[in-house]
């Protein structure tokens, strides 16, 4: 288990106090000049060397990212900070934003710094209306300071922060749909290439951020990379915000050491599942998005990237979703399915068929209405989805259907011949 | 795909403009953008006018957005029906949205419906006769931890059950604010009962 003095997020609870002087008394802002000071490529290979990698979901490695913003650019530079969290069981961004604001402001100045960039965005999702209000109030006591602006912290950086609110729309979390939603427009992704490293904000090289990945940097400096990258797994760094949602006792965020058992996670931290581990039918462990994982896996697997990843699922956003055995799993992805239908932004055919195709196809599948042989249709149609669409909202569509086929085509197999029989004996 | 419920016409004023105060907030949203980019400020402004309209956005006040930002009107009406948070036809004083996704579905969020329903006599996408009360299904809020969540206005009444969910609409109607957050004893997003980590952190008054 992770020691508290190595956790980074001391105020993840909102114990203490979330203003300036009670987070300076936690170590924020401290000598944060002297950190710019040493200069932009030591802070983006201090971050290569921790170890670090994108907590919104993807885990690509946040140093590597930041390395490929131009080092000289006619245009300006800008670092956008995705704060959209919107991805179903996924709640950590908003105890950052709420308990520990200076640790994201700090951290902005410091990745923006190292990506030549002037003007920092935090695109916080709209209903999250009273976080917003604490983050920008924590922005105007940063700036009062005069640890943004003019001369940032005394670091001879100008530098400006800029919240801007959502309105609604989980495609937003998506970097290139936030980009459009950000210039104004409906949020629709756009096609990549090109990267918004080189075609981002208003057309300037862009790096879009999720709130945990920028927030962490301001300790990786400090403490620096080797400590950060000596907790974990190789490949698999670092400490890790866990949202543990569901059929669990206690259910709670937690930060903890990467790679920590999915087991030891939920016993330890969630009071355990409801009814004893043996209660347990599956977990989705990283967000919506990711296939879920029966019992057997769930015994046995660990809590990062290539672990998950392994078992044909995936760490996403660390946002555990448990389940035990009194879940109708046809039912718990059949919404999922509805929220994927919900949110598709419409602009590609096979995620704006195909997900209200699934959603439809899952709820007769949850009474049964169904032909066995539907079952593969779905599965194919899901790979249809998966891999054909501009963003990876197609894909985070398909992956939980396709879980649920892996892992629990019995169940839906059963659920239909029950409804059969009842019919047969309606008609009898 | 969200989209509106377009439903029976509804009736639209003619005439929408900032009061002073928010047209002072809207210059100085508008400036936080570099210059010809003003049309990043169109949220904010929208979100703006909609708090100034009884929490519902006219079409007056769109094109006096899409004026003020020398935006094309239909890119306005774009955005406000593309983002689920504009309200295109008026709603209660009380805007309640229930969070049914399947985070909040696992903790019970078919009680707090239900109890939404019993209470107020509406089903899901009504207004209660008085204009108090509106009750709408919403997606994943964010605030899984503390399932089920409804959202009411600007805030988050969070750890719900069907009796705690009754007692917040009483409070309501009575024009109380209950408090926000969790409504079980329990310290924002910490399990229940005490925490197992930061043990030294102690809770400052």
């Amino acid at each position: 288990m992770l020691r508290d003095e190595d956790r980074i997020f001391q105020n993840l609870y909102g114990e203490l106090d979330w203003r300036l002087a009670g987070a300076r008394a936690r170590g924020d802002w401290d000598g944060t000049a002297a950190l710019i000071a040493k200069g932009r490529d030591w802070i983006v290979n201090e971050v290569k060397n921790s170890g670090l990698r994108g907590r919104g979901g993807a885990g690509f490695p946040t140093g590597l990212k930041w390395s490929f913003m131009p080092k000289q650019s006619e245009r300006p530079c800008y670092l956008v900070v995705n704060a959209d969290e919107s991805e179903p069981g996924t709640c950590k961004d908003r105890d950052i934003i709420r308990h520990e604001p200076q640790k994201l402001i700090e951290g902005c100045l410091l990745a923006s710094f190292a990506m030549g960039a002037h003007t920092c965005f935090i695109y916080i999702r709209g209903e999250f209306v009273n976080e917003a209000r604490r983050l920008q109030a924590a922005i105007d006591e940063a700036y009062e300071a005069g640890l943004l602006g003019k001369n940032a912290a005394g670091s001879g950086w100008d530098f400006d922060l800029i919240l801007h609110r959502g309105a609604g729309a989980y495609i937003c979390g998506e970097e290139m749909a936030l980009l459009e939603s950000l210039e104004g427009r409906k949020g629709q992704p756009r096609l990549k290439p090109p990267f918004p490293a080189q075609v981002g904000l208003y057309g300037c090289p862009t790096t879009v951020n999720n709130v945990e990945t920028i927030s962490v940097v301001p300790t990786i400096l400090r403490r620096g990379a080797s400590w950060f990258a000596g907790i974990g797994r190789p490949k698999n760094e670092g400490t890790k915000v866990f949202c543990i949602s569901g059929h669990v006792n206690r259910p709670c965020n937690v930060e903890e050491a990467m790679g920590i058992p999915l087991r030891e996670l939920i016993e330890k931290h969630a009071g355990g599942v409801r009814g004893g581990w043996d209660n347990l039918l599956a977990v989705i462990p990283g967000g919506s998005s990711v296939p879920c994982i029966p019992k057997p896996i769930c015994d046995e697997v660990l809590m990062d990237f290539d672990s998950l990843r392994e078992v044909k699922s995936g760490l996403g956003t660390a946002a555990v979703i448990v389940m035990d055995k009194s879940t109708d799993i046809i039912k718990a992805i059949a919404r999922l399915a509805k929220f994927y239908k919900h949110e598709s932004c419409g602009q590609c055919t096979p995620c704006r068929e195909g997900t209200g195709w699934m959603w439809r196809v899952l709820e007769r599948m949850v009474k049964g209405e169904a032909e066995v042989a539907e079952i593969d249709m779905l599965l194919d149609v899901s790979y249809e989805i998966e891999g054909h669409t501009i963003c990876a909202l197609g894909d985070a569509a398909a992956w939980p259907v396709q879980g649920l086929i892996r892992h629990f085509r019995p169940v839906i197999e059963a659920r239909i011949a029950e409804y059969r029989s009842r019919a047969g004996r309606r008609a009898a | 795909m969200s989209g509106h419920d377009n439903g029976a016409p509804v009736a639209q004023p003619t005439h929408f403009e900032f009061t002073p105060e928010n047209l002072e907030r809207a210059k100085k949203i508008i400036a936080k953008y570099p210059p010809g980019r003003q049309a990043s400020a169109v949220l904010p402004l929208l979100h703006l006018a909609q708090a100034q309209h009884d929490n519902w956005l006219p079409r007056a006040a769109m094109d006096y957005v899409a004026r003020m930002l020398d935006m094309a009107p239909i890119r306005v009406y774009e955005v406000a029906t593309f983002y689920t948070m504009f309200n295109l036809k008026p709603v209660g004083k009380y805007l309640l949205q229930a969070c049914t996704t399947t985070p909040c579905w696992l903790r019970g969020s078919d009680e707090v419906v239900a109890a939404c329903e019993r209470k107020l006599g509406i089903r899901m996408g009504e207004t209660t006769p008085d204009g108090m009360f509106t009750l709408t299904e919403v997606e994943c809020l964010g605030a899984c931890v503390n399932a089920p969540v409804l959202w009411v206005n600007d805030d988050f009444y969070e750890d719900l059950d069907g009796p705690s969910t009754e007692r917040i609409l009483d409070a309501l109607r009575r024009g109380e604010k209950p408090p926000i957050g969790p409504q079980i004893d329990r310290q924002t997003s910490a399990p229940v009962g005490g925490k197992t980590t930061l043990l030294n952190v102690k809770r400052e008054a």
